[in-house]
């Protein structure tokens, strides 16, 4: 069996899978964000009726984490938040990040850094990159607010067809200034935005070993823009030492895939063999080598999001904005993906570098990744972004251009004002 | 039978259907006002009742890419439109069938602006065109979700299954 077959053999308390069974798989952890407001529409209108009291399965599964319009922008989302704070409260819902600088951040960090997601697990997300925990070795997938009704009301996905799995083996080394990013990227463009629709992306090789947790996240992260349900990385020592930092003391079992797994593709990366990669409007598998990328000015850099706004991706944008200045005519906006994250960038000094060159420091959240909370381009403008997606209207205004990079992209480019390659030894 | 009214290509977004800056807005009562709203055409016509319930969008491959928010399947129940697409993506099509948002499957559908539309068992058939295409029908353990008139109403059930043991 596959990592997904197994998993889901394992909620289910069968010996054996296979594609296409029809499952109802217990889950390990339930996330929303804001849109818990509809899933607690939902979840009553479920109970609608009944004259059975509503109650959650388990409010100790459940994790509810405010990031993406934080904080409120409008009196409607303060009051869907507050709402949600009753519903927490009321069910005793302890797996809740409130806007606070000591436990807040975007949702799919909150679960990485708190050790929320072990391997083996499952954890459904009313929210699309939750593909992001494949990454600990767990079958992780969005689902919709009222299927999450479903979920909060049963302990169970309904009806869940056990899907096919896609073998990615990235072999090699990535080259000098080559990243995650860039790797998923190139595979997206290979497979296409719907080349993994209703499949189960597993990676393997001996780039994905030798990558670091904060590499591998991005890479689960962005297998949703490939339309997979889910991008999954077999545990190993790596995984199992995040988790313990993360303060985990539980027994971490890796769910690793049979020798004679089947896989319905099999698709090998070499991973030297390519540059930076660039998404280009207005679709993710739209991605060109960033030679072929020319005389692109760029009025807006960003680097933050769910994808890459971690502490290493910050790390390489300070070394490379370090004593230098933002280009004028182009605006800058960093966000960290949470405040532990912003808080190591403060003490590491890397805030400083930033606001020295220039960038604004935006609160951990999802804001202008998807064009909701500050950070719109204006009409005709390009934004050059390490977020996840360039579909059109996406940063708040259908009549400007995204493009996608890795922070080492995007910092480099924030100096020159154009779409620019990263050189080693800049400074 | 509806007339086509829209003409969509490939990757048709979440952000296209229902841009993120209205998701502050989650009731399905209140999220048709945004339909397409960077359409801005189609949204005007959509919100001003031009095209009547059962008129039809046709779209490409990948038809509702993107994120999960079910806004996008919400917005477009309310108006009674009709979706045919080659295909779709995974959240999108299971966000319609849990609102009861009944989505064509057809991958050779030929249609242009104006023609009439129909479907009819497992069949699209065009009127103006005088042809027939196949459909895909969705699989049983989706059907029984749509017959039991959407999620809400099919997990009710088994809440009261539940606890009633």
């Amino acid at each position: 069996m596959t990592i997904v077959e197994k998993i889901l053999a394992r909620a289910t308390g069968n010996k054996s899978v296979k594609p296409g069974d029809v499952l109802e798989p217990a889950v390990d952890v339930a996330m929303s964000h804001e849109n818990a407001a509809l899933v607690i529409n939902q979840f009553d209108e479920v109970f609608k009726g009944t004259g059975i009291e509503p109650k959650i399965w388990d409010p100790s599964k459940i994790a509810i984490i405010f990031d993406h319009r934080v904080p409120a922008e409008s009196s409607k989302t303060a009051t869907n938040q507050k709402k949600i704070r009753n519903f927490v409260k009321k069910f005793g819902i302890t797996k809740f990040h409130d806007i606070r600088s000591d436990r807040g951040g975007i949702c799919h960090q909150i679960l990485a850094e708190n050790g929320y997601v072990k391997p083996g697990d499952v954890v459904v997300g009313t929210d699309s990159h939750t593909t992001t925990h494949g990454a600990f070795g767990a079958f992780a997938f969005g689902i919709g607010a009222t299927e999450m009704a479903s979920v909060w009301s049963l302990g169970t996905v309904l009806n869940v067809e056990v899907p096919e799995t896609i073998k990615v083996v990235v072999n090699g080394k990535l080259r000098d200034n080559v990243y995650p990013k860039d790797l998923i990227l190139y595979i997206i463009g290979k497979l296409s935005a719907q080349g993994a629709n209703f499949k189960v992306i597993e990676f393997h090789g001996e780039a994905i070993r030798n990558m670091p947790m904060s590499g591998r996240l991005v890479l689960s992260n962005m297998s949703v823009e490939a339309g997979a349900t889910a991008g999954i990385i077999p545990g190993d020592e790596e995984t199992e030492l995040y988790l313990r930092v993360e303060g985990v003391h539980n027994t971490i079992t890796p769910v690793l895939p049979d020798e004679d797994a089947k896989y319905c593709q099999v698709l090998e990366i070499d991973a030297n063999a390519f540059e930076p990669q660039i998404a280009c409007p207005h679709t993710v598998d739209n991605v060109k080598p960033i030679s072929e990328v020319k005389d692109i000015k760029v009025d807006q850099i960003v680097i933050g999001s769910c994808t890459n706004g971690r502490l290493d991706d910050l790390e390489i944008a300070a070394e490379i904005l370090k004593g230098k200045k933002v280009a004028e005519d182009t605006r800058m906006l960093i966000f960290p993906a949470s405040w532990e994250i912003y808080k190591m960038a403060m003490h590491q000094g890397l805030l400083n570098t930033f606001t020295e060159a220039g960038a604004i420091i935006m609160n951990p959240g999802c804001g202008c990744c998807l064009g909701i909370h500050q950070g719109a381009i204006g009409d005709g403008e390009v934004a050059l972004s390490t977020t996840n997606r360039n579909f059109k209207g996406r940063m708040g205004n259908p009549k400007g251009d995204v493009y996608l990079c890795s922070p080492a992209v995007a910092a480099m480019s924030a100096v020159t004002g154009f779409i620019t390659a990263p050189t080693k030894g800049v400074n | 039978m509806g007339k086509v009214v829209y003409i969509f290509g490939n990757d048709i977004s979440t952000d296209a259907i229902y841009p993120g800056r209205f998701m502050a807005t989650v009731l399905p009562t209140e999220t048709p006002q945004f339909c397409f709203a960077d359409y801005t055409e189609l949204n005007k016509k959509l919100n001003s009742k031009e095209y009547p319930a059962g008129s039809v969008l046709i779209g490409g491959n990948n038809f509702g890419c993107g994120s999960s928010r079910e806004q996008a399947a919400s917005t477009i129940l309310g108006h009674g439109i009709v979706v045919i697409a080659k295909d779709y993506a995974r959240i999108f099509l299971q966000n319609a069938i849990n609102l009861g948002l009944n989505l064509i499957t057809c991958p050779d559908i030929e249609a242009d602006l104006d023609d009439e539309v129909e479907v009819v068992g497992d069949k699209v058939v065009n009127k103006t065109k005088g042809k027939e295409f196949s459909t895909i029908p969705l699989p049983a353990a989706r059907m029984v979700i749509v017959e039991a008139g959407g999620l809400v109403a099919y997990t009710r059930k088994k809440v009261i299954a539940k606890y009633a043991k």
